[in-house]
Order: C-alpha cells, then structure tokens, then sequence
C-alpha cells in the first residue's frame, strides 16, 4: 500500500488556481523531491499533505489515513526552512529543541522519564553527528547545524516519513552537500520515506530516486531520479550507496 | 535596619509583600512566551483594556476589578481573533486592541467620581492591598502556576515554533486561547496592585534580564522569576523606606540593572 496516495486534489488561492486534479502516490522507503519554478506550488502542495491548508477537492492519505483527520502524528515529522527564518536569540539548548520532538509519541499531559528521554535525544543527535553540541544554545550554531538539529527533531519520534520544505535553503554549499548525504543515509540506512520540497535539485538528486515534478501550467508527473536527471542535468545519475 | 524592621512588622506591609512575590513570580512566567513569541506588546494592549474596564466599573458601580477582568479577556479573544485573521501582522492585533481600551479608558474615566480610585489603577496601589486583593492575588497565583507548568511543553513548542507544534499533534488554537485569557486575567488583577502602566514592564523586563545570561529555556524560566523577586522585594523596601510610588519604583530598578547586565554582556 501506498504510505502516501493524493487523490485528484485542488487547491486555489483567491487570485490563483495553483493545483489542479493532482494525483500520484509514494511507496514506503521513497526518497521523492518536489521540483518546479517558483509559484508552481510545491510548498501549498506540502502544506495541503500536512493539512496545513485545506484542499477545495479532492483526498490525501498518509499511511492509509485521510489527511482531513489524521491523528497519528508520531508516523511523521517535518522540517521547515528554519535556518533562514529562525529566531537566533531563542535561548533554547539543542536538547530541548530536540526533545520537542518527542511531543507527538506522548502527547498531552503525559510523560516520559528523563532517562528515557535523554538517551533517545541523544541518539538522534549521534545520528545526525551533533551530540558534542547538545548544551549549545541553538542560536548560536551555523545555519547547517541548526538544520541538523531540526532533522534530529524530526528523527527523535522514529518517524515513517519526514517532510522536509527547502531545508537546504540559506546553508552554504558544503553544508548543503553532508545534509544531502545525511537524508540519504536516513532514507537507506533507516528506510525512513522522505519527501522534500527543493528548487535545487543538483545535489539531491544523487540520494533520491523519485522526482515529483510541477510544470508551470500545473501538470503534475512522477519520474525516477535517473530518468529526470538524463533530462535535465544531461548526466546519468548514479545513487550513492 | 531599624527602618525596615519598624515597616515590616506592619500587617499591611507584610500582605503587600506577600501579593507582591506571588504577583513577581506570575508575571515573568507569562511574560517568557510573551517575549519569545515577539509579542511584547500584548501586555501593553490588555493593560490598557484593563483600565477601561476599570473605567466602566467605577463608572456604573461595579466592582472595578471585575469589570476590568471582563473587558481584558474580551480584549484578548479580539487580540487572537485578528492575529488569526492577519496571521503574518500579529503586532496589528495587539495595536488595535491598545487603542480600543485607551479609547474607552479616556471616555469613561471622565465620569468615575472619585478620581483618586482610578489613579490607583494607573499607577498600583501595592500598599493598600485589602483581604480581598490578598484572596484573588492567590487564587489567580494558583491558577497561572499550575497552568504554565502543566502546560510547559506545549508553550515551549508554540513559543518556538507554532507551525511545528501543530503538526506535532499540539492543540496550538486551544492553547494560544487559554494563554491570552489568563494574561488578560493576570494583567487585570496585577493592575490594582503595581499598576496598569507598569504590569506590561514587570512582565517583559526580567525575561529580558535573563536572556542575557541563561543557559536554556528552562533556566530563562527560573532566572526571570528570580530577577522579578529580585527587583520587587527591592522595589518594596526602597519604596517604603523612600516614599515613592512602589510600581515605579520596582520597574526602575528593573531597567537599571537590564542596562547593567546588558553592559556586561556586550563586553564579553
């Protein structure tokens, strides 16, 4: 079964029709990129998957369950583009940011123990290679940390899917390069589903093998990373192993 | 010392101190998702809403605290209402509803009688706390303290970052809601006491004394209600000792020692 089905979804802004009849599905351990100019929806198209807005038409299901009422919120995680637009003075550590996380497993008024607690914050900081920064206040990391503290976040509830909305952008390009490769790894090594909206495809495209693709008069079409690379780049991709 | 034993021993001076810790400790803990959510401002606008209440109250021969309750939580629905509505200009919310509750405060207070029981909302009245200050300053006390603290995840979630907090399954709407009402409540009984003018200062200025030297969001929580305890205590025995206005008095020394530490901060 598809952990991801949109079905014939249509979403308009007042000025704007910005997608119309989508449908395509995700399999479970897809690493899919959303691609398209500016304003062809990629993001509003994230937005209506986390119902964070509303379709006009149409369902989206994650792991079986309409979007519209979707509960299970431990089956996934996402991460925005935090870096450019976050609050530097914040004086918040990398573990409580990364222990927020852990919000959707446990919910309202219930608990864990702070054993339980640091031991899994901190293996979600070994994985994304920031565990020696866990004291650090969070404002005061470079921009590509800061990212790999909020993929931790993301990776601290054991998710099935992690969405990600042009995570890279604001990080310098060697920064941008060990993201790619940690999602990746997160994808192979974990089989964690990832779905990521990106305008640059180039250093991404070599850990993915999913290209969603928006055109600029509203199609939609799924191809592999390979296929969308010979196109586009005009190189054969060859994924990293 | 014998100055501050002779003070202290007195039953008013002791129930003033007392309201003022429990109003040192409430402030900072609201005002810490005040200030780290950019919303500074939103004591400043339901304080004001306070006063028209205030206003109104002594007007029609309500109690004036009651009345003053009424249009702060009314002042804060309508606060959340536009911040819904214009959800990239929240601070327009906060300007608006400043101007409704000046507005109202400015008409009604022309007709309350007794200009002296307005003033005492304007600038507190610490010192003439009565039994039934003491009662509602406690009340109100328990009910912040128990609300922030059952509720310290999921405001730390929103302060940080709301959208994510909604998707992490947190009733972000709820929440928001139930904040801004027990701020308007805490900003409307605090009045009486340190003053509407001064209420949105005790909340704000230790947060920012903290910020300059925390650790965590945790620590920032603890310090700015030590700063708050700090400066009231201060404040009170400075006022007391001096004859000045005690809501003044205790903002004053807030900034002093925020420029302070602000100044040592830069140098490291």
């Amino acid at each position: 079964m598809a952990i991801l089905k949109v079905d014939n979804v249509s979403f308009n802004y007042p000025d704007k029709n910005i997608i119309k009849d989508f449908s395509f599905e995700v399999e479970k351990g897809d690493f899919v990129c959303i691609v398209g100019t500016n304003g062809t929806g990629k993001s509003t198209l994230l937005k209506l998957i986390l119902n964070l807005l509303k379709p006009d038409k149409g369902n989206i299901y994650i792991d079986g369950e309409n979007s519209k009422n979707f509960k299970s919120f431990n089956k996934i995680s996402y991460v925005s583009q935090k870096a450019t637009d976050f609050n530097s003075g914040f004086p918040a550590t990398v573990t409580e940011v990364v222990s927020a996380g852990l919000y959707p497993k446990y919910g309202f008024f219930k608990f864990i123990s702070k054993k339980e607690r640091e031991k899994k914050v901190l293996n979600a900081l070994k994985t994304v290679g920031m565990a020696e920064y866990s004291d650090r206040i969070i404002g005061r990391l470079s921009g590509g940390q800061q990212q790999r503290v909020f993929i931790a976040k993301a990776l601290v509830n054991n998710p099935s899917i992690i969405f990600l909305d042009e995570p890279t952008v604001g990080i310098d390009v060697k920064a941008v390069d060990s993201i790619c490769c940690l999602l990746g790894d997160l994808n192979k090594k974990f089989g964690i589903t990832i779905i990521m909206v990106t305008h640059d495809i180039s250093s991404i495209i070599y850990h993915s093998n999913k290209i969603l693709q928006i055109s600029d008069d509203g199609n939609v079409r799924v191809v592999s990373s390979e296929e969308f690379g010979k196109e586009t780049i005009g190189k054969h991709v060859h994924h990293h192993n | 010392m014998d100055i501050l034993i002779d003070i202290f021993s007195q039953g008013y001076m002791q129930r003033a101190f007392f309201v003022a810790l429990l109003i040192s400790i409430i402030t900072p803990l609201i005002g810490n998702v005040i200030v780290l959510k950019r919303l500074s401002s939103i004591g400043d606008a339901l304080s004001h809403s306070s006063l028209a209440g205030v206003a109104v109250g002594l007007c029609f021969g309500f109690n004036p605290i009651i009345s003053a309750i009424i249009l702060s939580v009314i002042a804060a629905l309508i606060i959340e209402y536009i911040r819904g509505a214009f959800p990239n200009y929240s601070e327009m919310a906060t300007a608006v509803v400043l101007s409704f509750g000046v507005g109202i405060a400015a008409i009604f207070s022309g007709f309350t009688g007794n200009a002296a029981n307005f003033d005492n909302f304007l600038f507190g009245s610490i010192i003439a706390t009565s039994i039934f200050d003491l009662y509602t300053v406690i009340i109100m006390s328990v009910i912040v303290i128990v609300t922030v603290l059952i509720l310290f995840r999921e405001l730390f979630y929103i302060t940080f970052d709301e959208e994510g907090a909604k998707l992490s399954g947190v009733s972000v709407k709820r929440i928001n809601l139930v904040f801004t009402i027990v701020t308007a409540v805490v900003v409307s009984i605090a009045a009486k006491t340190v003053g509407a003018l001064v209420i949105s200062s005790l909340m704000i200025i230790p947060v920012a004394c903290a910020m300059t030297v925390s650790k965590s969001y945790k620590s920032n929580v603890m310090l700015s209600v030590l700063f708050a305890m700090f400066f009231t205590v201060s404040g009170l025995v400075v006022s007391s000792v001096y004859d000045l206005k005690p809501g003044g008095t205790i903002v004053l020394i807030g900034i002093i020692v925020l420029l302070i530490l602000l100044c040592i901060s830069k140098r490291r």
